[in-house]
């Protein structure tokens, strides 16, 4: 990517966000009920897309070829015994990504 | 003047103890996003520059990873429209709070992210302590929280003496924590599928570099067909 286009990306990122950050204020007043749809898609939704970008992050990984996703596979399992565990947002992190960084450094 | 003052200083005085929770988290995943940023190949200043302007750990993420493919505008924009479309709620609840707060109110809008709106749509404001003030404050902290560990970890991401091959993992971590929390938030777990299935199938369809724009299509369409036994699996 060029510069122009990086900053272009970053611009679009940013006025998506303001977007959904301003949008409320602007179309919907207290006094009128939100549309029932939209209150759907918020409970909805948030569980839908978090699952689209676990595997967002796993598009690049070649499961035929190298070492077949094994090293993910491992630390996604860590993280989520982690998580099941304790319950602690940071500890679940850190816990899977040490261990993924051990695992592509010294093992695989 | 000093009346305003003094009404700000109670005021920060109130809030900074509701935002310490958030402080050591947004400074621990603020600098695993700057020296992710900067592992990745980025200058001090793109993270730094996106934490003010996007103000979104989520996306920030997932927006170092698209700097670093293919210039796509389109599917940059619609992500982000859908990695943040939980906003439009936290909007829609704080519309009564952040009523009549004058100059304050296009702050406070633009620096509600997640800790944030918990915070604020949530706390009992003590008597004798200015609303504004304190919503300003709490978001005013948690923002500064965000960027001072954002900073620092764009600082050491150029300095770490081992090698951080493997720390993008931080963001897959992340995502699978807020994924297994949504998850099991919900008694039937069709909508957490509907996201993995989606994802999967349109990955193994359209390849990697084009399943991202099907995916996000699929979700709302399977979301919208299946609304009547999700909804009661949501209740």
């Amino acid at each position: 990517m060029t510069v122009p286009q990086r900053l272009i990306t970053i611009g679009l990122c940013a006025l998506a966000t303001l977007i959904t950050r301003f949008l409320p204020f602007l179309v919907f007043s207290p006094q009128r009920p939100t549309p029932k749809y939209i209150r759907y898609l918020g409970k909805a939704l948030p569980a839908a897309i978090f699952g689209m970008l676990v595997i967002y992050c796993l598009k690049d990984v070649s499961l035929l070829t190298g070492s077949h996703g094994a090293p993910q596979f491992i630390a996604i399992a860590v993280t989520a015994a982690l998580h099941l565990w304790r319950r602690q947002m940071l500890l679940s992190v850190a816990g899977g990504t040490v261990c993924y960084m051990l695992l592509v450094q010294l093992v695989f | 003047m000093t009346k305003s003052k003094s009404a700000a200083g109670r005021a920060l005085r109130a809030a900074f103890p509701h935002t310490i929770p958030i402080l050591a988290g947004f400074l621990v995943l603020g600098m695993s996003y700057g020296v992710y940023a900067r592992a990745s190949g980025f200058s001090f200043w793109y993270p730094v520059g996106m934490a003010v302007a996007i103000f979104g750990g989520s996306l920030e993420f997932v927006a170092v990873a698209m700097l670093t493919g293919t210039f796509a505008p389109v599917q940059t924009f619609l992500m982000a429209l859908m990695i943040q479309a939980r906003h439009l709620f936290y909007g829609i609840s704080m519309l009564e709070k952040y009523k009549g707060m004058g100059w304050k109110k296009p702050y406070l809008i633009y620096a509600l992210c997640d800790e944030t709106f918990s915070i604020n749509c949530s706390v009992e404001i003590p008597q004798g302590v200015d609303r504004g003030w304190f919503m300003f404050f709490v978001s005013l902290l948690d923002q500064s929280y965000w960027l001072t560990g954002t900073a620092i970890g764009a600082i050491l991401g150029g300095v770490i003496p081992f090698s951080t091959e493997g720390l993008d993992f931080a963001m897959t971590a992340l995502f699978v924590v807020i994924f297994l929390d949504q998850w099991l938030k919900e008694k039937k777990h069709w909508t957490g599928l509907i996201g993995l299935g989606s994802a999967l199938a349109c990955l193994a369809l359209f390849g990697a570099d084009g399943f991202m724009i099907p995916t996000m299509a699929c979700i709302l369409c399977l979301l919208t067909v299946f609304r009547r036994p999700i909804e009661r699996g949501l209740d």
